[in-house]
């Protein structure tokens, strides 16, 4: 954390915004969109037994409305909310210091995320050194193992789980390095278009900011591809035991992710060419910067340790 | 800067973006779930009044014990925490407000929101099955394979929790690097900012975590994965692991704001300085780094190898050592001081001494082969309703004391806060003092009957909770009467020797916006 040293000025024009009815549509949103996906989940899927004509039915059967109605709600409130900040911030409502409130806060969100990643890796890290070893028989598990599961061959990728799930492993080299070749281009592509917007090049910014964004969709599309080529080819599915569970949410999440990643980077370069940004002001295009080398990093790790190793 | 325009009516509350209608929000929202929970209590304690099954199904008992820890950790300790901060910090440093204080209401109006989702599931025709009954824990499989439908709003609703707590966090943090007064170095900053600052990152560190956690819940409870499931190569021991990865600093999270509390009211009520505040700071960043460090320690039944429980046995006793110097310094504070014992010192003092009662109950649970002996009997329970009830509630109350002359501009009513204190502390000590011997016997927890001979304990903790619940609604009658004119006009001072921006530079009640010029702080 940077030690507050220039903090010595005047902070009495920090701008402290009027009432504002965001926070309300949010909070609405996110719990009509909970409540809709709680139903949802409980229609589709047969773990819950619902009596027919019983209100816990009906609730099941409006799931996907009132889903769709909160995600509307949610996207409707983010759209709002950041043209509100980026309204104010062309305006120059923001002072220096705000700038550094919305910079430090950026950091501390990605630092959250790295850790909500963290949870997944930490799944996948512990299955692999103690979980799989110990159902194999390794330390004072000897009889776990006679016992319960003589046939489970302790080795990573599980690709016969205890209760004889099989699948087949994803490799490393094909798909998954050229995907990472893709995100490490894109980290160079707009670290070009950054180095532009801060030497006012206006064309090489909003011609680099696209081709980061499109290499993003690239690599989505070949993810989707790989996806398809998993569940068809491999039987490798959500499902395929500890291996597929980890496979899948660690790629899915950091897919997600760099959907969300993608979206930003379209955002900025429709900014960058409306000429939203100068070389002084334009926080927007270092969060979304900061938030795509994240997606990018959390992509090396998955590659190390969900493909290569 | 919205200047002297008191917007009015229900529109103030739902659209501020003012830290300290947001404060307020947050703390009556605190102490209503603290109402709700505390109902839930009285539920447990009516049935384990006799032993043997008198008032509710045995599932339903489940139920009360799952829902009174969520509200309580969930719903009253922690909003109640950053209530207080969006009160305190920007006047303690010196600002005119949060530093994001749209997303500070957004952080805010989640929490009711996801509390009616919680609550929508003790609403019989909605979950025929009932509410969550797998203790506030939710250890996989009761939570996946056996968790009741409502279980997945359950998930849902502790991921906007954990949304709501990573904004209030960042907003904290952000405030006190970016937002304080010239002058103000860090180690000028009050001791509840410092404590704050630390938690806020404990709260980014773990709340994503749970998040985590409860994601995992959900696919293996309907996307057929298994990572708590050890027929498809995972682990429910895993589960727990994950869990108290989040939840040891979680209980850190519930009690360093309370650190804070003490090391301000303390040195007021002593008319001293804090003794040692430079090692206060470190002891408190080194409770922290540990936290992240211990959290087997919850799980030494469970049949980790011996090494990890030896690593885990001694690194939770270590934590002892920053906590004993916290609790030294507060006892140096006092020494040689020129004592008073206005409620607000009452309270905290009785929370030095009784949480460190909890404490010291917290190390012999810490031993890995006694605690083979007290896991999951009413030992445990005692010792961690020592270190939240008397040590995250007091401090809370003693923090609300003590300040809300301050935030009023009135005084409280004196006498009838002794009373209050001196209810709270003799039933506080009824109600939990007697689990460590029906614990130590074998009495175990989350369980609604039990043997003959635990009665005695059982009856002086049920006589003990209902004083104490009931002993809280005199603190509800003695906010609003301070509220509405209590004992008259409070000083801008309030206390003879209180310290701190807040006192020195605003008056009584503190305006509006906080500081609109920055205070030169020397």
């Amino acid at each position: 954390m940077k030690e507050n040293t220039e903090n010595t000025g005047k902070p009495t024009n920090y701008y402290v915004p009027e009432q504002s009815n965001l926070p309300i549509i949010g909070s609405v949103g996110l719990f009509v969109l909970v409540l809709g996906a709680g139903n949802f989940i409980q229609g589709t899927t047969d773990t819950v037994s619902q009596k027919e004509g019983s209100l816990p039915e009906f609730m099941a059967s409006m799931g996907p409305y009132v889903l769709t109605l909160g995600l509307l709600i949610v996207f409707y409130l983010m759209y709002k909310w950041w043209s509100t900040a980026a309204r104010e911030s062309m305006a120059n409502m923001n002072s220096a210091q705000l700038d550094r409130s919305y910079r430090q806060g950026m950091l501390w969100f990605i630092t959250s995320e790295v850790m909500f990643f963290a949870a997944f890796f930490g799944a996948l890290w512990y299955a692999r050194v103690m979980i799989v070893p110990w159902l194999g028989g390794e330390g004072n598990n000897a009889m776990t193992h006679a016992l319960l599961w003589p046939d489970f061959n302790a080795i990573w990728p599980v690709t016969t789980t205890p209760d004889g799930t099989t699948t087949q492993a994803m490799g490393p080299w094909g798909l998954p390095a050229i995907n990472t070749a893709i995100l490490l281009t894109s980290s160079w592509t707009l670290t070009i278009a950054h180095h532009a917007l801060i030497d006012k090049n206006r064309p090489t910014l909003i011609l680099f900011t696209w081709i980061t964004a499109f290499l993003g969709v690239i690599f989505l599309g070949l993810q989707a591809y790989e996806y398809y080529h998993a569940y068809t080819d491999l039987g490798l599915t959500l499902g395929s035991g500890i291996y597929g569970n980890t496979f899948f949410m660690l790629t899915g999440f950091h897919g997600l992710h760099v959907t969300i990643g993608t979206i930003f980077l379209i955002v900025l370069s429709i900014r960058c060419s409306k000429g939203h940004f100068t070389p002084e002001n334009h926080f927007a295009y270092e969060a979304g910067a900061w938030y795509w080398h994240f997606v990018d990093v959390v992509w090396l790790f998955l590659f190390v340790f969900v493909y290569a190793l | 800067m919205a200047h002297g325009h008191h917007p009015t009516g229900i529109k103030r509350w739902l659209f501020t973006t003012n830290h300290k209608d947001i404060g307020s929000m947050y703390l009556w929202f605190s102490f209503t779930m603290f109402l709700i929970g505390g109902a839930m209590a009285l539920g447990i304690r009516l049935e384990l009044f006799q032993p043997g099954l008198q008032f509710w199904e045995p599932n339903f008992f489940n139920t009360l014990t799952t829902m009174h820890g969520l509200i309580m950790v969930f719903g009253a300790v922690m909003p109640a925490f950053v209530g207080l901060a969006n009160w305190l910090i920007p006047m303690q440093i010196g600002a005119p407000d949060m530093a994001l204080p749209r997303m500070n209401n957004f952080s805010f109006w989640i929490l009711p929101f996801a509390f009616t989702l919680l609550l929508l599931s003790l609403v019989t025709p909605l979950f025929p099955d009932g509410a969550p009954n797998f203790g506030w824990t939710f250890y996989a499989p009761l939570s996946t394979k056996f968790g009741p439908a409502s279980t997945d709003f359950f998930i849902f609703g502790v991921h906007l929790m954990g949304i709501s707590s990573i904004m209030g966090a960042i907003n904290v943090i952000v405030t006190v690097m970016n937002m304080r007064a010239p002058g103000m170095s860090l180690m000028k900053m009050p001791m509840f900012v410092w404590t704050w600052v630390i938690t806020a990152f404990l709260l980014i560190m773990v709340m994503p975590v749970l998040a985590g956690a409860v994601t995992m819940m959900l696919t293996d409870r309907h996307f057929g994965t298994s990572f708590f499931d050890a027929a498809g190569g995972g682990d429910p021991v895993m589960f727990q692991h994950i869990f108290w990865f989040f939840g040891h600093p979680e209980v850190y999270i519930m009690i360093l704001p309370a650190f804070g509390i003490a090391s301000h009211i303390i040195p007021t009520f002593s008319r001293k300085p804090l003794f040692g505040y430079a090692s206060m700071v470190y002891a408190t960043a080194s409770i922290a780094f540990l936290s992240f460090v211990v959290w087997a320690h919850h799980m030494f039944t469970v049949g980790m190898p011996v090494a990890g429980e030896l690593y885990f046995m001694i690194a939770t006793m270590i934590i002892a050592v920053p906590t004993g110097v916290k609790i030294f310094n507060w006892v140096a504070t006092m020494w040689q001081g020129s004592i008073t014992f206005e409620t607000p010192m009452l309270f905290a003092l009785a929370f030095v001494v009784l949480f460190t009662l909890g404490g010291v109950s917290g190390v012999m649970l810490a031993m890995t082969p006694v605690d083979k002996q007290y896991h999951d009997t009413y030992f445990v329970v005692a010792h961690f309703h020592y270190v939240l009830f008397p040590g995250a509630i007091f401090g809370t109350i003693a923090a609300v004391y003590y300040w809300l002359p301050k935030w009023t501009g009135n005084m409280y009513n004196e006498t009838l806060g002794k009373v209050h204190f001196w209810f709270s502390i003799i039933a506080v000590n009824l109600t939990f003092f007697p689990m460590h011997f029906s614990g130590l016997a074998g009495m175990q927890r989350r369980v609604p009957d039990y043997n003959m001979m635990f009665e005695g304990f059982n009856q002086l903790s049920s006589i003990g909770a209902f004083m104490l619940g009931f002993s809280q609604l005199l603190f509800l009658y003695l906010v609003i009467n301070c509220i509405r004119g209590g004992k008259g006009k409070a000083t801008d001072r309030v206390w003879e020797g209180a310290e701190g921006l807040e006192f020195t530079h605003l008056p009584s009640p503190a305006p509006y916006h906080s500081f609109e010029q920055a205070p030169e702080v020397k």
